[in-house]
């Protein structure tokens, strides 16, 4: 299926919910944080929230900054 | 008694906060925060390169030692600022937020009217809402109605190094603050620092002028002795200025009559 995953969109397949994406993308969970279609994921919720097609995905980090 | 810096429910000794970006190592930027005693350090939030994600930021920041306060850097909006906000605290950041605003690139200067609608959203959703401001006194007062943590006010544009070029408005905010005053952005050398700390404020935040000078350690323990000396002054009591001389030594007793 299709997602858009920080922009840029994407082929994904076997992935169900947003643990599976970050699995995925060798990310590590506790890292980063995730929205879906505008939607801040709670990190306890990773498992549960799917991702389906046509999701807007946006994964953010910290970095350095003032 | 202890002059402790004291924001929403939480105290601090150091009224220095300082920021992580633009320092050239992560060694080099651990070893500045540590030489500053900062104990509230900021933070960005940005997309993680998918092809190429790199270091962790937060690996060389001991979340035991330091606040970590996200800021809404890159927010052209109400609606970005919040977004960024709540996608820090989801990512297990304490709910602490440094508001900023910047639609214009060039100047970086704060939206005020985005600023406001985004503190009053934050505010009831729980956060401890820090805003990055102009020196606008009316500004301030409105914010801290809403109920801000501090106020924000730059003392010149973001990296200028330009010192505090919005003293009088400063000077404004201070004397009509409920809650801490910090001077953030603009301050380029400790005597800045402890400008503003002579002026009144409660606390400086400072990243430029640390991170891109040639000992950042260094430049982050002389930030750190200037903000102490500036706030003992004015605890102290800066004397007035006049135009006369005032003698310093006796007026009497002279060798001659």
């Amino acid at each position: 299926m299709k997602v858009t995953i920080n922009g840029k969109e994407q082929e994904v397949s076997g992935i169900k919910s947003v643990r599976d994406l970050l699995d995925h993308l060798g990310l590590d969970c506790s890292k980063v944080a995730v929205e879906v279609n505008s939607c801040v994921i709670k990190r306890d919720e990773y498992d549960q929230t799917a991702i389906s097609h046509g999701d807007v995905v946006e994964i953010v980090r910290f970095v350095g900054g003032g | 008694m202890q002059d402790m810096l004291v924001i929403g429910e939480r105290s601090f000794n150091s009224r220095l906060m300082v920021g992580t970006g633009k320092f050239s190592s992560p060694s080099t930027m651990k070893d500045a925060l540590a030489a500053s005693g900062a104990e509230i350090v900021t933070v960005a939030l940005r997309r993680v390169e998918l092809e190429n994600p790199d270091d962790d930021i937060l690996s060389h920041i001991d979340l035991g030692r330091y606040l970590l306060l996200p800021n809404t850097s890159g927010a052209r909006d109400a609606e970005e600022a919040v977004r960024l906000a709540r996608l820090a605290r989801a990512a297990g950041c304490e709910p602490w937020v440094k508001l900023e605003v910047t639609p214009d690139p060039y100047y970086l200067l704060p939206d005020p009217v985005e600023t406001l609608k985004a503190a009053e959203i934050l505010v009831k959703d729980g956060f401890t809402v820090l805003p990055y401001i102009n020196a606008d006194p009316v500004l301030a007062k409105r914010l801290q109605e809403i109920g801000t943590a501090t106020v924000m006010p730059l003392g010149a544009p973001i990296g200028t190094n330009r010192g505090v070029r919005t003293r009088e408005q400063i000077e404004i905010i201070i004397e009509q603050a409920t809650v801490p005053v910090v001077v953030d952005a603009g301050l380029g050398a400790p005597s800045h620092a402890a400008e503003a700390m002579e002026m009144g404020a409660d606390a400086v935040l400072v990243n430029t002028a640390i991170a891109v000078s040639n000992d950042p350690p260094l430049m982050a323990m002389a930030f750190k002795k200037a903000v102490e000396a500036g706030r003992e002054a004015y605890l102290a009591g800066i004397p007035e200025k006049s135009l006369r001389a005032q003698a310093s030594s006796p007026l009497t007793g002279f060798l001659r009559e």
